[in-house]
């Protein structure tokens, strides 16, 4: 493990001492969705006159939007006056030691590799400090501070960077984009966000784990990404440490803004509960998360692993405006038991020589069924515009489902938009091939997927990439003979 | 080492082996000759635990062990190897990863320490160098655009790193170029060794010339009908199977090795 992941583990393992929480003294609001209920989380947050005005236009968008149904999922209907859009972070009790955590958990844990001092984080823990993670803390905060890099809770950024906030939230992804947008854009809570200034490199990954003031973003959570010109940045999301929620609606909304010769990475590890093996609870996860490549040559690329929830529905986009921008998606999704997922994404090409690659790699086991739904879309302005896209899925057993539902819209003659999708099953004869050899079917079936996956491992940071595949293998337990 | 009693094992309802008598003492070479569709195969599957197929009678006895109470895995732990009549292909694994979790798992098994990246490269280096087999093999997809002769070195590649107690090798000279022959069988030789066992299954009496067997058995129809020295193999060669089958009634019983010890 290198140094600066230690230290960001150490840190994270803290609770954090001297910032941004705010204090909140009236709890909840009852459930339900109103006018009244969006005022109260905006005058909770304290928030600009203008940023209610957006909040509640939003919400009068959502009700004149009906829930999507195309996606190639079931689940029961949503009551959405049943949710409590605002409730206080929770103080939960800590645990004095990990004797105290359920032995399962642990035994996850162990098989993810996670360390110690982010176990006792993640299982709730009370952990003494190791060094001075206050220092450490402050250290990076200065160092990004002092290149000019924001980095810190969405509410806090409408505070202190009213104006950039005003500029770009909503500018991606507006509210009037689906009926999941509109109702996070009334009712986040709230999320990261980021601004690169122009020409800097940003040195450090930006993950949630250095991220302090992570829990209780909620359900709604908003993430906003800017990266003025020539700068670049890498992102990541979420951890493989399985993620449990008392709210099983998440609607997040991630929008990404790449001026000219820009670059962002945002690299998603999704874990959340996806629910028993007979199908019961899990999370539904409905997520819109677009970039925009507004500059010339800027370039977006959206890795995602995702593992977790028992619904997923999700598209990271790339809107190629700036003429030879890059626009990239690489995902691994995989569904056991009785998980479904919808996912894919959109590259819609409205600049010159734009370019789009697309990797999909979809695993299926159990009763797990998915789609991989992909829209790629070329503008009349496009001209030499290119897109590649591969899908490729596997099948564990004979109860899962695969399916590859590409669109392609072409108004550019000048385009080549190129598609290639295969289907394989891992063969009986395969395992007795490593069985033979001594190798568990366990061990096979993780060597042969991520042998499968390993194109979009690759665009992970190396540390990530690791746990991902840790993370397969724990999901696909018993998935095989 | 192994012994196999009355040994019958269909496929799909249908009896495909009807009653095998073998048994193989600590450094022994055995050859299985027989015709296509004798039952060579289904005898070497049936070894390595293969569940396609169902054993309807018959015991196997594996260093004192009934062997089919064990695994596929299990059985491959405890020093059973299969060279495969046709490797199979795993897109995605290279030949190095495979490999290498392979001698790990027989490692761990033994309680011995797992070996490392680099000295698993430099053992491996050592050993495709004997095969003669390009550096290259190792970072490929296990099997996928192997020439059929590659593949064949790969499998016996496999087992002298592996080094199992008994190994099984099913046609492995089959597909071989002359020179291919000569490596594999340096190969192997360069692993016989008194505690080791053999059983090579071949047509071609060509390759007991170098590999030099303590017995070679016929196979005709899911029975062993003659077992012999390795002046047999010369014999098949000579005459084909024709004359076994016609002469079986004089024969009578086909012969067996004689030792009913108990080994360990
Ligand atoms: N999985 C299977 N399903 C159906 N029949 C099978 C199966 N495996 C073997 N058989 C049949 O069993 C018989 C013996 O096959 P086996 O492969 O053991 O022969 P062999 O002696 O190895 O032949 P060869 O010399 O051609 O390799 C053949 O008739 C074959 O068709
Ligand atoms: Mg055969």
């Amino acid at each position: 493990m290198n140094e600066e992941r230690k230290m960001l583990e150490d840190l994270s393992s803290q609770e954090y001492k001297w910032g941004f929480v705010t204090d909140i003294q009236s709890d909840t609001v009852p459930p339900g969705l109103n006018e009244d209920v969006i005022r109260f989380i905006s005058a909770k947050k304290q928030e600009p006159e203008w940023l209610l005005e957006w909040r509640l236009k939003a919400y009068h968008h959502w009700l004149t939007l009906s829930e999507p149904e195309w996606q190639k999922v079931k689940f029961p209907p949503v009551d959405f006056q049943a949710i409590s859009y605002y409730s206080a972070p929770k103080k939960d009790e800590k645990k004095k030691s990990l004797d105290e955590v359920d032995p399962d958990l642990l035994a996850t844990y162990e098989k993810l590799g996670i360390p110690l001092t982010e176990q006792k984080r993640l299982a709730n823990v009370a952990v003494d400090a190791v060094f001075d993670s206050v220092s450490v803390a402050t250290t990076h905060q200065a160092k990004l501070a002092g290149m000019g890099v924001l980095f810190m809770p969405l509410s806090e950024a409408v505070r202190e960077h009213p104006e950039l906030v005003r500029e770009y939230l909503g500018k991606v992804v507006p509210y009037t984009d689906n009926f999941y947008a509109a109702l996070n854009a009334a009712v986040f809570t709230d999320g990261s966000f980021v601004y690169i200034p122009k020409g800097l490199k940003c040195p450090l990954d930006l993950s949630t784990y250095f991220r302090i003031n992570e829990a209780n973003t909620g359900q709604f959570e908003r993430t906003l990404i800017i990266a003025e010109e020539s700068a670049s940045v890498t992102y990541l999301e979420g951890c493989t440490a399985p993620q449990r929620d008392e709210n099983q609606l998440h609607a997040a909304v991630v929008e990404l803004y790449a001026h000219e010769d820009a670059a962002i990475r945002y690299s998603t590890v999704q874990n959340w509960y996806p629910g028993d093996q007979d199908g019961n609870g899990g999370i539904f996860n409905f997520v819109t998360k677009r970039g925009l490549c507004a500059g010339d040559r800027s370039r977006i690329s959206w890795t995602q692993v995702e593992t977790g929830s028992a619904v997923t529905w999700k598209y990271p986009s790339c809107v190629l405006k700036g003429d030879d921008s890059v626009g990239e998606f690489y995902s691994v999704a995989l569904t056991n038991n009785f998980q479904q997922a919808d996912t894919g994404t959109k590259m819609i090409h409205l600049g010159r020589n734009t370019k789009s690659t697309i990797i999909s790699k979809g695993i299926s086991a159990g009763h797990g069924d998915q789609t991989y739904r992909g829209l790629v879309k070329i503008g009349k302005g496009a001209a030499g515009a290119r897109n590649f896209t591969q899908c490729d899925s596997m099948l564990l057993g004979d109860k899962c489902g695969a399916h590859t539902i590409p669109y392609i819209e072409s108004s550019n003659r000048t385009a080549q938009v190129e598609h290639e999708a295969t289907t394989t099953r891992i063969g009986d004869d395969q395992i007795f091939l490593c069985n033979q050899r001594g190798i568990s079917t366990e061990d096979a079936v993780s060597m042969i997927v991520n042998g499968f996956c390993r194109e979009v491992f690759h665009e992970l940071p190396l540390e990530f990439a690791v746990e991902a595949e840790a993370l397969l293998k724990v999901s696909l337990e018993g998935s095989v003979g | 080492m192994l012994k196999i009693q009355d040994l019958h094992v269909s496929v799909d309802g249908k009896e495909i082996l009807k009653g095998i008598n073998l048994e193989i003492r600590p450094g022994e070479v055995h050859a299985i000759m027989g015709p296509n569709g004798s039952g060579k195969s289904t005898l070497s599957q049936v070894l390595a635990g293969n569940e396609n197929y169902e054993v309807t009678g018959g015991l196997i006895l594996y260093q004192g062990r009934d062997l089919l109470s064990l695994d596929v895995e299990a059985r491959a732990l405890e020093g059973i190897f299969l060279a495969f009549q046709y490797p199979v292909e795993i897109p995605g694994i290279s030949n190095e990863q495979f490999l290498r979790a392979a001698v790990n798992a027989g490692r761990r098994h033994r309680g011995e320490s797992e070996l490392d990246a680099f000295d698993f490269s430099a053992l491996a280096k050592q050993k495709m160098e004997v095969m003669e087999l390009g550096a290259d093999l190792l970072d490929r997809s296990l099997n996928v655009g192997f020439s059929g002769g590659e593949k064949k070195r790969n499998e016996c590649f496999q087992m002298a790193m592996i080094e199992p107690r008994f190994a099984i090798l099913d046609e492995t000279d089959s597909g071989l170029d002359i020179d291919a022959l000569r490596i594999v069988a340096k190969g192997i030789n360069g692993l016989r060794s008194p505690e080791r066992s053999f059983l090579v299954i071949t047509h071609y009496q060509r390759l007991l010339n170098y590999i030099v067997p303590d017995h070679v058995h016929v196979l005709a129809d899911g029975r062993i009908i003659m077992s012999g020295g390795k002046e047999l193999a010369l014999e098949l060669d000579d005459k084909g199977y024709g004359w076994i089958e016609e002469g079986q009634a004089r024969s009578g019983e086909p012969q067996l090795s004689a030792s009913g010890e108990a080994e360990s």
